[in-house]
């Protein structure tokens, strides 16, 4: 995210020096609000991955557990309200980059709706799935930074009109239960966890049912093809967006190119990482002539089948429980080899993103290492306010959200 | 050579930059010669985290030309990522239309300078971004300006329907002549607001048989002389090539050029065209572009009479000839002015003749245009009236019209401090022409003697009238005084 002082990394090499000339608009809207910014987070180079280990610039802990990864891509910005550096901080999801991380890190992670804050300033990985967030140790302390950073923004044109979606005062009932709560899940999905997330995910159901919620079986058809349809429409988008970071006019340039052809090759060679080059080939290749059709314009149709899929699942219920992540923090170094693994650490989270609804992660229990589990709630776009109450009904009711790293204790 | 014919094939790619205040997707002011990368922003720029937010005025001066071009408009158009890599453009991709351009299919009639016109079909037209400008100034290095990036550009394309240079030429000279009707583009040439891509070929006839050249473009002319002139080279060297070596055109051998203005001739610059991948697709910054029927309408309500409708009409209405009904619809704002001194009364021969021989001739000496001369289009029907009722005399005409211009006062006023209103009171006049004739008596018997040369000694007395009144007599009145002193 884009601030005027500092450097603004991405965590890449190739921005390792540079500094933006001008704020984030969710920056500028914190600084207008007399927020203190203390200081910026390390993350997933360009925020592609999902254990902050892709950073080219630093490495980032767990502060649960120093030999496990935070998540990512925004994995230090969880890291470090988990570590109680800061009360709350900023990330941005592109296919779970807030809400996995929260997970891991034991924190809560926002996702709002596309278009509900400003994308302006945010350095694009894909942009017609990413949206900046925040962090906090409560849901309250997420509805009180949305309360600043939420609203429409002429700089963006992605940023939804208010006379459209009002913007309404997050904090204000957030302690008040939802009348008549029906809350969907998907039996099929857990089976696709490790148990100690099954088991979580089953009393954080319970939680719920007991606070009177009617828990409704929702079918999501196209879930499966998610995975496939993210990583091709984030690569196809990535690899435009990125396409600036060259060398001719910021950030690293390689030294006595032959010509300008190797200010690019050699310049972008050398200063972008294993994966952020994975993704720009895949992109690249997703959109080139003769495989547009059979891969970007597929995934886009895909995209639209998950997305009525989640309208339709809505009919029948307020929100969606599932669990975050299949896992809890691995260890560093465990899924580096092999980034298919690493990309199904996704699984749950990125159909928000393609259909673009709002998604909230909450501390919902410990494994056996001490490590924490999420809860994921899903609501329909623009219903954020009552997404946070849904959060905060299972928060009142447990204590997880209490629980420290021995770190801090 | 005799027994080989040919017709030549060109279609046109023409940008033309837009005069809005704004830059295409950001703030920016456009401009032009300011100090190298002093207009720009972070969205030109095209900085980390910046967004493009669409210019409204660029497309609807884009789809009031498509209009003009008698295109169909597009009711959802959107937006397209083009990609390629140069450091011109510092996103190493260039926001343009791609699949749903704004206006397609439509056409634009040129005059062919005989008075008949020629259609020529457009296949498209759509706004995209311009790219900065890359100096390669002194050293091993290249710098880049990015002054002019994210400028609006509309980009015409027409079917290849041209078959002369002077075709091409009458074309581009329309173009800009209905742009800079509608108020969309200054169309000013020297600052590249217009940039024209020929791709020509021919189609040659021979006893063995039909052949075509291959295709060649030629990049980047910024002059209808340079365009005219590209042409022109290019269907003599095609030939010239053709009869030398029978190439003809092959999927792939479309090569590229560029002019030469100081040897007059066209350049090789890439022999076979790149096999171009922009990997074109919709940019996720941008929302679709969705106009109604209602905004649609709004906007064709702008449409102005179109220059050659317009030439044409003059022509037919006010019976001018082609030639000046061209001078004077060459600029909105001269056939305007025209068109409101005519209302205001007067002939319109006399007010056309006023304002292309005397008005427009002081316009550009002072470099502006007929209203900005300052004088009302009442005033110039005044000084017409005048004229045509013959209170002043034609060349008085002018001599009081580059006074206005110059003192602003009122043509009736001018006339009498500059002594030039014609002396019309025959009572007074036929005094003078009695004296005249008592002076020169041999005259007078010439004429009544009916011989050969009397008409000539009629106008010998006429002259010695006007010179004794100094020049100030009407012409007219004495020639009938005269007439009747005869009779
Ligand atoms: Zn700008």
């Amino acid at each position: 995210m884009c601030t005027s002082f500092g450097a603004t990394t991405c965590g890449s090499r190739i921005l390792e020096n540079f500094c933006a000339p001008y704020d984030a608009t969710a920056i500028r809207k914190l600084l207008d609000a007399d927020a203190v910014l203390i200081g910026k987070t390390n993350m997933d180079e360009f925020a592609m991955g999902s254990s902050t280990e892709n950073s080219g610039l630093k490495q980032t802990v767990n502060p649960w557990a120093p030999d496990r990864v935070p998540g990512g891509s925004s994995g230090g910005s969880a890291a470090a309200v988990a570590a109680r550096l800061c009360p709350v901080s900023l990330g941005s999801d592109t296919g779970g980059s807030i809400r996995q991380p929260a997970s891991f890190c034991g924190v809560v992670g926002l996702k709002p709706t596309y278009g509900r804050v400003s994308r302006y300033g945010l350095v694009a990985y894909g942009s017609s799935l990413d949206q900046i967030g925040p962090f906090g140790r409560t849901v309250a302390d997420a509805a009180l930074m949305m309360n600043v950073i939420a609203g429409h923004d002429p700089s963006d044109s992605t940023s939804v009109d208010e006379t459209v979606a009002p913007v309404p005062d997050y904090l204000a009932g957030i302690d008040e239960p939802v009348e008549g709560l029906r809350l969907g899940v998907v039996s099929a999905f857990n089976a696709g966890s490790e148990a100690s997330v099954q088991v979580a995910l089953n009393v954080a159901i319970d939680v719920y049912r007991q606070a009177g919620a009617e828990i409704v079986e929702i079918d999501l058809p196209h879930f499966d093809y998610a995975i496939a349809a993210y990583y091709v429409i984030a690569t196809a988008e990535a690899s435009s967006n990125l396409a600036r970071y060259d060398g001719v006019h910021y950030g690293h340039r390689t030294a006595n190119p032959a010509d300008y052809i190797q200010v690019y090759s050699r310049s972008r060679e050398e200063a972008l990482g294993q994966e952020v080059k994975r993704r720009i080939m895949l992109g690249t290749y997703a959109l080139s002539s003769g495989y547009c059709d059979a891969y970007y314009l597929k995934a886009l149709k895909v995209r639209n089948l998950i997305r009525s899929d989640l309208v339709r699942a809505f009919e029948q219920c307020d929100a969606i429980v599932m669990p975050v992540a299949p896992t809890t923090a691995f260890k560093i170094g465990e899924k580096t080899d092999d980034p298919l693994q690493m990309y199904l650490s996704d699984i749950y989270t990125i159909s928000a993103n393609l259909a673009g609804i709002p998604g909230i992660s909450v501390p919902c229990g410990l494994d056996e290492d001490h490590l924490p589990i999420g809860l994921q709630v899903l609501a329909p776009a623009f219903s954020e306010a009552k997404l946070l109450r849904i959060a905060r009904m299972f928060e009142a009711a447990t204590d997880w959200h209490r629980k420290k790293p021995a770190l801090v204790e | 050579m005799s027994d080989i014919s040919y017709k030549v094939i060109v279609g046109l790619e023409i940008h033309v930059q837009l005069c809005t205040k704004t830059k295409m997707f950001c703030s920016c002011a456009l401009g032009f010669g300011e100090e190298a990368n002093s207009r720009v922003c972070p969205v030109c720029l095209g900085m980390p985290g910046s967004l493009p937010v669409m210019n409204g005025q660029a497309v609807e001066y884009s789809m009031l030309a498509a209009m003009a071009l008698n295109c169909e408009v597009a009711p959802f158009t959107k937006w397209d990522r083009k990609s390629y890599y140069y450091p011109d453009l510092p996103k190493n991709y260039q926001i343009s239309q791609y699949d749903l351009p704004l206006g397609s299919n439509g056409y634009i009639e040129i005059p062919l300078g005989n008075g008949q016109t020629k259609r020529i079909r457009i296949i498209r037209a759509h706004l995209e971004e311009d790219a900065g400008k890359n100096l390669h100034t002194a050293g091993n290095y290249s710098q880049v300006d990015l002054n002019r990036a994210g400028t609006p550009l509309l980009e015409i394309v027409t079917e290849p329907d041209i078959n002369s240079a002077e075709e091409v030429r009458a074309l581009a000279v329309e173009l800009q002549r209905i742009m800079r009707y509608l108020g969309v583009s200054e169309g000013d040439m020297q600052k590249g607001h217009m940039r024209f891509e020929p791709n020509i070929n021919l189609a040659i006839t021979r006893p063995d048989g039909e052949f075509k050249t291959p295709i060649v473009e030629v990049k980047n002319l910024n002059s209808f002389r340079a365009l005219e002139r590209s042409v022109a080279y290019e269907i003599e060297r095609q030939l010239d090539e053709f009869l030398e070596t029978g190439r003809t055109l092959e999927m792939g051998n479309k090569s590229t050029r560029g002019w030469n203005d100081d040897d007059q001739v066209t350049v090789l610059q890439r022999e076979k065209e790149e096999a171009h991948d922009y990997r074109y697709f919709p940019d996720p910054d941008l929302v679709p572009v969705t106009t109604t029927p209602e905004g649609l309408q709004q906007i064709r309500a702008q449409l102005c009479e179109l220059p050659l409708l317009r030439q044409r009409r003059y022509v037919a209405e006010y019976g001018l000839s082609d030639y000046d009904a061209g001078v004077l619809t060459a600029e909105r704002s001269t056939a305007d002015f025209f068109e409101q001194t005519v209302t205001a009364g007067g002939d319109p021969k006399r007010i056309c003749n006023l304002l292309t021989q005397v008005g427009l001739k002081l316009a550009n000496e002072r470099g502006g245009d007929l209203p900005s001369l300052g004088i009302e289009p009442g005033a110039v029907a005044d000084l017409a009236k005048m004229t045509d009722a013959g209170t002043i005399s034609a060349t008085a005409a002018s001599t009081i019209l580059e006074a206005m211009v110059e003192t602003g006062k009122a043509p009736d006023i001018l006339a009498d401090e500059l002594n030039l209103v014609q002396k019309s009171d025959a009572g007074e006049l036929e005094g003078i022409v009695d004296q005249i004739l008592a002076e020169n008596p041999q005259v007078v018997e010439q004429i009544k003697s009916g011989d050969k040369k009397s008409k000539k000694a009629m106008g010998f007395l006429l002259g010695q009238v006007m010179q004794r009144t100094k020049g100030q007599a009407n012409p007219k009145v004495v020639s009938e005084i005269l007439a009747r002193k005869f009779n």
